[in-house]
């Protein structure tokens, strides 16, 4: 290969590092005015009379929307809709949009609108909120009995909090009307999807609505679902007649989207004296809202990891009078390998087995809930490199028996998995006779370096160089694409891009056996380089593309295609796995914690670029030592409101909490996946870091923290 | 943000008079605190008088001491070899605040007023007697695990934020202030912050349009032993659970002086005079470290969420004090 699997630098560097590269805010749009949210300060009830009479008389004021003079919604689902009626549903929400000539203008307006509620009690926290079950996945074997038989049994209750995506880029909208055409700039993960949404809400037909999207500065989730404001933001242009632009303060963030869910755990694992297991029960209750039921199955992602014959993973939604949780990035995976991962640990010590060994005592061979094989699966590769290269052989079992100065040192492992999916998606290639194409896929670029691998894939099987392909995404005028989310966007777009060139080559193909000689020769022993279609195999057969064009009056080959999961695909389980390294040094004086050393092995299929894929596993690595040590959205339950929303509140990885972050991958050559066994790895990076960490931080200190973050109180 | 007006000063007489002569005025210097709090509501000035062109930004030498300019920018100040070589402290606990941007920006004198990291004060939403008097303190019985473990009172429990006045408070600074008919005062920098008492809207005992002109820090012999301890949330860019600036002065192994003050435990910098008090003429010692952190932290009161902080400030003490000692070996 020319171009897959070599490193290569973002198609889209230079324009995003020089300020080319325009986000959905940045669009110049004449004539447009600004909105800004106001926001509710009750958590529940309702808005028994609201003031805008003040607001109005201030300079560049247009017009101000609530839910007395604002546009409906013509369908209806249970997402949450701004300004549709007088009930509060969430301390947060937002009740008016003050439209004026300024950014400026309009937030100051927006703090003279008064509003008067009458308050009903609210509830906020999961532990006292009233559970619905949800899909919790079919009972393996008998659990409880096994349980009950087992000669070791461990059980434990771990709590993650709610936690927000906090992506550098806000969300964004300028929407503009043309008759009944609607036109809207976006922060999307998917402008088909806000498409569907913004036809259906304003009861318009599809065609007549454009999502454009070209760059998203991180979404991780958070603009999977379309979100309350491209529909509050189109109704406002809609009725003032001009172009409107809604932009989010950090603050706004917090309860534009969702976040992820505030979830309880409880494990159970029953295990004989040599590390067999024999029974595990994982519980999960997670927060939803009142008004929108939200499942991310926390508990589901154990179940392929282990080959325990008996395995229960029962799943309750908490009824919460906060926003409707999302997407975060490894939804339910990250959160379920916390509390499964940490559990096994504990079994580990229990049974004073090595906790990799213990891992890969319980290997699962083939999927443990279907007993179909994997279509590919080199965790046990992982292990041996990750382990080789962390050198884990020198780790002492016990607790607080390593040391460096003051510092304690903990050395912990865990394990994380996911799913190698892949859905249709559709693209269109265009080859022209000057050796140029064009491709085009309302897919999205969220950071990961789509533009780059799509524009890879396409130059190599069109045999052209990376330069002479022009990527486009992020537009519904483009052909059908997935929102980018579940680590699938390349499996499906690359795999229409693949297909698509194949077309192209064989249409150019058909043309040389008819006028060029190539009869005798079959299409798969050709290959289309530096302008040419020639024979692997005779050198004689070889012919200018731009001559197999003219021959036939062509100045451009057009193709559109659609690529469909294979049904082989059916008969395996596909997943993506990953086993992770971690050492942790420990100040047990002051309660710090340095995570000093992350070595992440993962087996992803085939690896297309080198460079963005490491980019995406250390990014990962960054989150999980977030999600591990800081990151908490903090609700003051009185009040029903989250309060660090900003970032000197809510944290994350500075540069000084990251060390030393290695990654490797294990290429997997899976044919049966996809033609080119792509599996995703934007997520999985990300499953096992948060408890490897806890395992580390037990290993350096002897303490078991099973609520997260790690913070320093929770080590003195 | 609300309408205000912006004018720039020439001179500090026409800051402090501007200043002075509307209840509602405020100077602008850095920024980077008084712009964050007017977009969020929560500073309301109706005029800001940029006081950015003024020229008190140098950094000179002082009967023996230093004398920090006001409007010397925090980086600046924290690389100058005056207060590198003879008051480390100051550039340790500059440099341990904020990020880089911001101490490019954020001046001295600015530092010092900038106010309460408290959530409910940011939040217009929740009652905080600091922004709006007796409207409550939301913090009392909400979350306060950042809050004070010292000298809080029933109208607030706030702390005060700031890395560099807790070296300032430990190195014996003054502030040099002018009011609007150019009178000059000297307060001592125990004076200069208050505790909230009744009026917690009151962070210091500065008067409307009093300007800061400089901070002073005499000479002192704790260059060669000093350290400035901040525990943190994360490594770099948050603010401290717990800080300590410690400096000694020693005679063979006996201390002949100590200055102890502490960040994040109050509404101001926290002296940790009893502490001082026990060390002065006993071995540098840790278990002696104990025995005066100890003493000084049984008076403290935590709240609901902040218990650990007695815990934590007793070790940080001891901590800073044997590192101030000893350097690296401790
Ligand atoms: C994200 C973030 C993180 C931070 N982290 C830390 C940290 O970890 N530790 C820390 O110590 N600080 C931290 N800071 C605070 C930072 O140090 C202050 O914002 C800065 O020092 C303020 O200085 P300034 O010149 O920008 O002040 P301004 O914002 O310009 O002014 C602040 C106040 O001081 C008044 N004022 C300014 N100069 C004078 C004067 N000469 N006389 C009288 N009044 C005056 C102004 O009127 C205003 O009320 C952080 C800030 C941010 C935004
Ligand atoms: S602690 Fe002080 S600043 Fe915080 S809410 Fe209470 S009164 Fe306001």
């Amino acid at each position: 290969m020319r171009y897959i699997g070599k490193e290569m630098s973002r198609v889209d560097g230079v324009a995003k590092v020089t300020g080319q590269a325009k986000y959905a805010a940045e669009f110049q749009v004449k004539n447009v005015a600004y909105g800004f949210i106001v926001q509710s300060t009750i958590a529940k009830g309702s808005i028994k009379s609201i003031d805008t009479s003040e607001a109005e008389k201030q300079s560049g004021v247009i017009k101000i929307f609530t839910h007395l003079n604002s546009v409906k919604r013509k369908d209806k689902d249970d997402a949450f809709c701004a300004l549709q009626n007088e009930k509060i549903v969430f301390n947060g929400q937002p009740i008016a949009l003050v439209v004026a000539e300024s950014f400026e203008q309009a937030r100051f307006a927006a703090r003279l609108v008064k509003a008067e509620y009458l308050k009903e009690a609210h509830l906020t926290e999961t532990e006292k909120a009233p559970t619905v079950d949800s899909r919790g996945g079919k009972v393996r074997g008998n659990p409880k009995e096994a349980l009950q038989n087992a000669a070791v049994r461990i059980s434990a209750e771990y709590t993650i909090p709610i936690e927000h995506h906090n992506p550098m880029e806000p969300h964004a909208a300028i929407a503009m009307w043309d008759g009944d055409k609607l036109s809207i700039f976006d922060k999307s993960q998917g402008v088909k999807e806000v498409q569907r949404h913004l036809a259906k809400s304003f009861g318009i037909a599809t065609e007549n609505v454009s999502v454009v999207s070209p760059f998203v500065g991180g979404a991780f989730g958070a603009s999977l679902n379309p979100n309350y404001y491209p529909f509050l933001t189109a109704a406002a242009a809609r009725e003032i007649k001009r172009p409107v632009k809604v932009n989010y303060t950090r603050r706004q963030m917090f309860t534009g989207h969702g976040y992820r869910p505030y979830t309880i755990q409880k494990v159970q694992i029953g295990a004989s004296k040599d590390g067999k297991l024999q029974a595990i029960i994982h519980e999960a209750i997670g927060n939803t809202s009142t008004f929108e039921d939200f499942s991310e199955t926390p508990n589901g992602f154990g179940r392929t990891l282990y080959n325990c014959p008996n395995y229960d993973t029962p799943y309750k939604l908490a009824k919460t009078d906060l926003p409707t949780p999302t997407w975060m990035r490894a939804p339910g995976a990250v959160s379920g390998a916390f509390a499964i991962e940490s559990a096994i640990d504990e079994l580990a010590y229990e049974l004073k087995i090595d906790p990799l060994q213990l891992r890969i005592i319980n290997y699962a061979e083939k999927d443990p809930d279907t007993g179909k094989p994997f279509s590919s699966k080199a965790l046990m590769e992982c292990f041996k490199q990750g382990a080789a290269k962390f050198g884990w052989e020198k780790r002492k079992p016990e607790p607080r028996s390593m040391r460096d100065g003051k510092w304690l040192v903990g050395w912990g492992t865990a394990t994380g998995t996911w799913g190698a999916m892949q859905l249709p998606a559709s693209i269109r290639i265009t080859l022209k006779a000057d050796g140029t194409a064009n491709v085009g896929s309302a897919t999205a670029d969220i950071g990961p370096g789509t533009y780059t691998v799509i524009t890879m894939i396409a130059a190599e099987f069109l045999g052209i160089s990376p330069e002479k392909v022009k990527f486009e995404l992020g537009d519904t005028k483009l052909p059908n694409a997935p929102v980018q989310g579940g680590s699938f966007t390349t499996a499906s777009v690359g795999s229409a891009a693949h297909g698509a060139a194949l077309n192209i080559k064989k249409k150019l193909f058909d043309f040389a056996v008819r006028d060029f000689g190539f009869a005798g020769v079959s299409v798969e022993d050709t290959e289309m380089a530096k302008g040419f279609l020639f024979s692997k195999k005779d050198n004689s057969k070889s012919v200018a593309i731009a001559d197999l064009m003219k021959k036939n009056n062509l100045t451009e080959i057009v193709e559109n295609y659609t690529s469909m999961p294979s049904k082989e695909r059916n008969n395996y389980t596909s997943m993506a796995h990953g086993a992770q390294f971690v050492e942790v040094k420990v100040d047990e004086d002051l309660g710090i914690i340095k995570v000093t050393k992350v070595i992440e092995a993962t087996a992803v299929g085939k690896i297309m670029n080198p460079k963005t894929s490491h980019s995406q596993e250390m990014g990962g690595i960054v989150w999980g030592i977030g999600m591990a040590l800081q990151e908490q959205t903090e609700i003051d339950h009185r009040y029903g409101k989250m309060m660090t929303t900003n970032l000197a509140d809510y944290h994350i990885p500075s540069n000084a909490d990251v060390h030393t972050v290695e990654t490797d991958f294990i290429e997997e050559d899976d044919k049966i996946i996809n033609p080119l066994g792509i599996k995703g790895m934007g997520e999985l990076c990300l499953v096992g870091i948060p408890a490897a960490i806890a395992n580390a931080v037990f290993h350096a200190t002897g303490k078991r923290i099973r609520t997260l973050p790690i913070t320093i109180d929770k080590i003195l | 943000m609300r309408p205000f007006k912006y004018e720039r000063a020439t001179d500090a007489a026409a800051a402090t008079k501007a200043v002075s002569a509307n209840s509602s005025a405020k100077f602008l210097a850095g920024g980077t605190n008084i712009l964050d709090l007017m977009k969020e509501d929560v500073e309301r000035p109706t005029a800001l008088i940029d006081i950015t062109r003024l020229s008190l930004s140098q950094i000179r030498s002082a009967n023996g001491g230093v004398s920090l300019g006001a409007l010397a920018k925090n980086t600046d100040t924290a690389n100058h070899p005056l207060v590198r070589q003879n008051f480390p402290l100051l550039s340790m606990a500059i440099l341990a605040g904020a990020s880089g941007q911001i101490r490019n920006m954020a001046t001295n004198g600015g530092n010092l007023l900038q106010r309460t990291r408290c959530p409910y004060f940011y939040d217009v939403a929740m009652p905080c007697n600091k922004r709006e008097p007796n409207s409550g303190c939301a913090a009392m019985e909400g979350l306060n695990r950042m809050h004070a473990i010292f000298g809080w009172s029933e109208k607030c429990i706030a702390v005060y934020p700031s890395d560099m006045a807790v070296a300032l408070a430990a190195l014996d600074a003054t502030v040099k202030v002018q009011d609007a008919n150019g009178k000059e005062r000297t307060i001592n920098f125990g004076d200069f912050h208050r505790l909230p008492e009744n009026s917690p809207e009151k962070d210091t005992n500065l008067t409307n349009g009093e300007l800061i002109t400089s901070i002073e820090i005499p000479k002192n012999n704790f260059a060669g032993k000093s350290y400035y301890l901040k525990v943190r949330d994360r490594a770099s860019y948050a603010f401290a659970l717990v800080s300590v600036a410690a400096a000694l002065e020693t005679n063979g192994n006996k201390i002949k002086n100590v200055r102890i003050a502490m960040g994040g435990v109050a509404h101001k910098p926290w002296r940790a005079m009893e502490a001082e008090k026990m060390l002065v003429g006993k071995e540098a010692t840790e278990a002696n470290f104990k025995m005066a952190a100890e003493a000084e932290m049984k008076n403290a009161k935590p709240l609901e969420h902040n218990k650990f902080k007695v815990e934590l400030g007793k070790r940080a003490i001891v901590r800073a004090l044997s590192m101030a000692m000893n350097g690296d070996k401790a």
